[in-house]
């Protein structure tokens, strides 16, 4: 890794190497500086309208009210509130995933890494939009900043997406800046200069030497370390708006590592999605191996058995004391019991039995695996905002929630805006991190390796780390790039 | 039985909507012409004739609300009041939320305030008698008359609860007005504060709609404007918190006392409308509490006579609102069999 550049130099011409990074580049960067397809059109085109369809109904609920929305007085807190933490969660648990591989020096990440943290960028703002329809007055949000009131929860969450959001922003971009010179030197200035300039600042002068890249490696690796606790501290404050209420089913210690850990699971499930969708669409196929899939399948499922921990320890305490228990009730066997049996189901027995058995552990089922978790999990957001909600404290009416096509509208558009911004992303920026996908080589990154020597490797590179003998980047690649004649 | 007073537009404060700058116009009809009208007649009682009698005697409605009164009148007649301050800068200055007993509300702004006011003259409570209420809703019905409240908005509602021997019994929940109200500490703009006679109101103007009082109040005390198209007739006003009428779509309202009412001699909304005389106005200043038959008692005495208790003070938010059971009625809330 250290004499990158002299191995570039040494060997330049027909090695294997070389082919090997000019396909990247050409697959990389064909969606980013080729003409756009037919289908890349029509898909933007559609996901556009719908998103369109949701800002229309958001204008709507604002000249009628939220009512409009489905929302009433014992249903103070539904849909958009679990769709804020949905979309912030996914981000959160794409962007930690890209990063502890980062940490890790989990070679194999290579070709992930620009997907996830795209998908963080993207989803992130997303959520962070959701709080515009779920406030009454949104043009006063402003006053959050000027009449601050420290000791309100939503202040803090305040304070933590906003960081949260940068922090993303600065993880995204740092990796990019190699990219960035790549794409501008097969750019050329003459094409279009416009793109050709803004590139050019933007990559900071980038010309891949030691010292540029010994920096990079550094902040990268500072801001990788620092954007797991910002995350877990992210989700753990957007738990307390709810935990620090008196309502029985959000007063719970349980809920800041609750809502950690759902993020992780639904984040990594979309990194999955996503991953799947952009191989196909884009033709990674030759990038994005069944390795791939089934590693990320592995982690998902380990979240997933977490989070299903997490869930029976929330509600088992209440329920067996009974002494606040009508939500459980309701959340088991009453008004919410379909939602949370979907859950169970779908979210947890069937995606970690697709990652269970050898059969379904590949490609289509690992995406079948995440796409259920993805939604079951915004299904499992909903039992936890709603029948806290909607529970009565002191007659025995409980509130409902009806869906409304407003609300259904402009959660729908949240939830085309993630490809739709993708596709726009990555109409600029390569979809895969050509800088790394050379650094590591192609044995580094799509190798074949049996599943007991990727689980053996992930436990024993965590350990490393843990044990503090891990040294970063590269430590690991357990395939050095062999010089070739 | 109703008032004697024609309706509230008396008093009006034109409120800045900067934060610094105070004004404090007063404007329609200024509130001394009803004190004065009010103290037509014989004049002797005094505030302190009632506070230092020990008995239990009942005075008549009208020398009650004479002492209201009267002690409201010397507050305007001063001039330097807190009647005749801006709510928002006097609750600037109080120095934190945690003062059960007083001001409300943390903030920069006009610290100098404080020494040049005069102590509160009054400040508010309610005391809930549980025996008498039969569930007729006449306080929700008023309530929501006079401030024009959906029907979904019970500002007051009556919960039928069952006792513990199985009948059916009724509690009216208006807002605690908690001395250490949940609900203003989660506000994330201020919009929740408390004003100096222990009053927690919102500032319609301000509120974001963000809800997170909804979520945590212990009493379900608060309500939202859910919906455009609420129908108001022409108003001589301007809202202000402690009467926000009409509501602003996208905030949250809620029970204010009618403090509006209070400083100016009457009844609370409810507390006239109840022909069982269940809700009692109360000052713990002066320590009177008057109901809508007249009936006028000592309020500490009263409260201790009947072993009064406060709704869920596990919450420890120390409400105003004190009820009175009969036997076997209790207000532990069952959330249990909720389901
Ligand atoms: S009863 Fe509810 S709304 Fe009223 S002061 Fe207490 S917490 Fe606030
Ligand atoms: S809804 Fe309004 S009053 Fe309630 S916490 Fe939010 S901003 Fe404050």
């Amino acid at each position: 890794m250290a004499n990158r550049a002299d191995l570039s130099e040494t060997n330049y011409g027909n090695s294997a190497r070389e082919r090997w990074s000019n396909d990247v580049r050409r697959a990389a960067m064909r969606p980013t500086i080729g003409p756009t397809s037919r289908s890349w059109r029509v898909s933007v085109i559609l996901l556009g309208l719908v998103v369109l369809a949701g800002i229309l109904a958001w204008l709507y609920q604002l000249k009628h009210g939220l009512g409009s929305a489905g929302y009433n007085d014992q249903a103070f807190w539904a849909v958009y509130i679990a769709d804020v933490i949905a979309f912030i969660g996914v981000s959160y648990g794409g962007a930690v995933i890209s990063a502890i591989l980062r940490l890790t020096g989990q070679s194999w990440r290579a070709p992930l890494t620009r997907l996830a943290e795209g998908t963080a960028l993207i989803t992130v703002l997303i959520g962070a939009m959701f709080i515009f329809p779920h406030l009454g007055r949104p043009e006063r949000f402003w006053e959050i900043l000027v009449y601050v009131n420290t000791s309100s929860p939503l202040f803090w969450d305040f304070i933590a997406i906003g960081t949260y959001v940068l922090a993303t922003i600065i993880f995204f971009y740092l990796p990019l800046i190699p990219d960035l010179a790549s794409v501008n030197k097969m750019l050329g200035s003459a094409d279009r200069p416009m793109r050709y300039r803004t590139y050019r600042a933007l990559s900071l002068n980038w010309i891949g030497n030691e010292r540029q890249r010994r920096l990079l490696h550094g902040v990268m690796s500072l801001i990788a370390l620092i954007i797991v606790p910002l995350a877990v501290s992210v989700h753990s404050v957007l738990s307390w708006a709810f935990a620090t209420t008196s309502r029985p089913g959000w007063n719970e210690s349980v809920f800041p590592p609750y809502f950690v850990i759902a993020a992780l699971y639904s984040g990594t499930a979309l990194v999955i999605v996503v991953a799947a969708a952009f191989r196909k669409g884009y033709h990674l196929e030759r990038f994005l191996t069944k390795r791939h899939f089934v590693r990320l399948g592995y982690i998902m499922a380990a979240l997933g058995l977490v989070y299903a921990y997490l869930t029976l320890a929330d509600l088992l305490p209440d329920g067996y004391t009974g002494i606040t228990a009508g939500w459980i009730s309701q959340t088991v066997t009453g008004r919410y019991a379909i939602a949370f049996w979907v859950y169970v189901i779908v979210g947890e027995v069937l995606p970690v039995a697709l990652v269970a058995i050898k059969r379904t552990r590949n490609i289509a089922g690992m995406t079948v695996a995440s796409a259920s978790v993805v939604i079951a999990l915004w299904v499992k957001r909903i039992v936890i905002v709603l029948p806290s909600a909607t529970q009565p404290l002191i007659a025995s009416h409980w509130g409902t929630y009806h869906f409304t096509w407003v609300s259904i509208t402009i959660t729908l558009a949240g939830v085309a805006a993630i490809p739709l911004g993708l596709m726009i992303l990555f109409r600029f920026i390569p979809v895969m991190s050509i800088d790394e996908m050379e650094e590591v080589g192609e044995l580094g990154s799509t190798e074949q390796v049996s599943e007991h020597t990727i689980v053996a490797q992930e436990l024993l590179s965590v350990g490393a780390h843990i044990n503090g003998n891990g040294n970063g980047n590269g430590a690991h690649v357990p395939h050095v790039p062999k010089k070739e004649a | 039985m109703r008032r004697e007073l024609p309706r509230r537009w008396y008093l009006v404060r034109k409120l800045s909507r900067n934060n610094k700058q105070v004004s404090t116009e007063l404007s329609v009809i200024p509130a001394e012409s009803f004190v004065s009208s009010l103290d037509k007649g014989d004049s002797s009682t005094r505030s302190g004739d009632l506070t230092e009698s020990s008995s239990d005697k009942e005075y008549s409605r009208r020398n009650f609300l004479r002492i209201f009164a009267t002690a409201a009148g010397a507050a305007v007649a001063v001039g330097s009041g807190i009647e005749m301050l801006s709510y928002r800068a006097y609750a600037q200055s109080q120095p934190t939320t945690n003062d059960w007993s007083g001001g409300g509300m943390t903030g920069s702004g006009v610290a100098t305030m404080a020494s040049t006011l005069a102590p509160p003259t009054h400040q508010w409570a309610m005391v809930i008698d549980l025996r008498n209420c039969d569930g007729c809703k006449s306080c929700t019905a008023a309530c929501q008359k006079a401030h024009y409240l959906t029907p979904e908005q019970t500002w007051i509602d009556v919960f039928s609860l069952t006792d513990s021997v199985g009948k059916t019994y009724h509690l009216p929940r208006p807002c605690m007005q908690c001395e250490n109200p949940p609900c203003l500490h989660v506000c994330p703009v201020h919009a929740t504060f408390r004003q100096d006679q222990g009053i927690v109101l919102v500032d319609q103007d301000r509120c974001i709609g963000c809800r997170m009082c909804m979520a945590a109040c212990p009493y379900e005390a608060r309500y939202f404007n859910w919906n455009s198209g609420v129908k108001y007739p022409p108003l001589p006003v301007q809202p202000t918190p402690e009467f926000p009428v009409p509501q602003r779509l996208g905030t949250v309202g809620k029970c204010t006392f009618c403090v509006g009412n209070l400083n100016h001699g009457m009844l609370s909304e409810c507390a006239a409308a109840c022909q069982m005389g269940v809700i009692y106005n109360g000052d713990l200043k002066t320590d009177v509490a008057v109901n809508g038959m007249g009936t006028t008692v000592k309020l500490s005495k009263f409260l201790y006579d009947n072993d009064a208790v406060t709704y869920k003070p596990e919450q420890n938010t120390h409400p105003r609102v004190w009820y009175i059971l009969g036997h076997g009625q209790n207000l532990t809330t069952d959330i249990a069999s909720k389901s």
